[in-house]
């Protein structure tokens, strides 16, 4: 798994390729928590286009990402939910729960 | 019994061999003859499964013992159904069978998915308890053994 971060505006994109399971999920997290709590940051954007698989412990990292944004007032978006983690955030009935786009120029487009 | 195996993997209870574990997997569930979309279930079943015994049996330690036997049922199963049977041992602490039961509540939180995707991917789950030994035993049918 790689993870990397890129700054666009005021906006964070965070790049995720490979698996996200339980040996990468807490490197998952703790990116995510340090972008959307400590950094602040009005957006932040998880591209997860390159990601081939994710757990149940991957999963959990984003709804984390996704509650520290909602305590603190700031947009959580997933960006290039392909089919291995679109069919488990189907199964975990969070599909609906987290603001998704296809790419990331709609996403950084997007109002409230 | 030994005939119908046809896979063994003993494993250290290190995450990074979760990946290696995935790989085998789904090309043995394509062999035995499940379509992309159950093999994908398949995975996601054991993979939850492993997990589940890296971080509450073994509770993080990455040295502990882990087994997994893939088996085809046959026809002369006992119910009389073509499917795939995985056991997984571990020799962690007896399970809470009550932590085993189906989640019901809709709250959103993290966690607690692991069993819900082993629920969707598998027929029927089993777990007992022999000497030091827990066992999981998960069977999936075939798609056409399926009524």
């Amino acid at each position: 798994m790689q993870i990397s971060i890129r700054r666009v505006d005021n906006a964070t994109i965070v790049d995720v390729s490979g698996d996200i399971d339980l040996a990468s999920s807490p490197e998952v997290r703790k990116a995510l928590l340090r972008e959307v709590g400590d950094n602040r940051k009005p957006r932040v954007v998880m591209n997860l286009t390159a990601v081939r698989y994710i757990d149940s412990s991957g999963v959990a990292s984003l709804v984390e990402g996704l509650k520290a944004s909602r305590d603190i007032g700031s947009r959580f978006i997933l960006v290039g939910l392909n089919g291995p983690a679109r069919e488990v955030l189907q199964l975990s009935r969070l599909l609906k729960v987290f603001e998704i786009y296809d790419t990331e120029l709609e996403a950084l487009a997007a109002r409230v | 019994m030994t005939r119908d195996l046809l896979l063994k993997i003993e494993l250290l209870s290190d995450p990074k061999w979760l990946y290696v574990v995935r790989g085998a997997v789904e090309r043995l569930a394509e062999t035995v003859g499940f379509p992309a979309a159950e093999c994908r279930s398949v995975v996601r079943a054991v993979d939850e499964a492993l997990t589940n015994v890296m971080r509450h049996c073994y509770c993080g330690r990455l040295d502990q013992p882990i087994e997994l036997s893939f088996r085809r049922l046959g026809s002369h199963s006992k119910a009389g159904k073509k499917g795939l049977e995985i056991l997984l041992c571990d020799r962690g602490p007896a399970v809470d069978k009550s932590k085993l039961r189906p989640q019901t509540s809709s709250e959103l939180r993290p966690g607690g998915l692991g069993l819900q995707f082993i629920r969707e991917a598998m027929d029927s789950i089993g777990y007992k308890r022999v000497g030091h030994t827990n066992l999981l035993r998960l069977v999936k049918y075939l798609p056409s053994e399926k009524p």
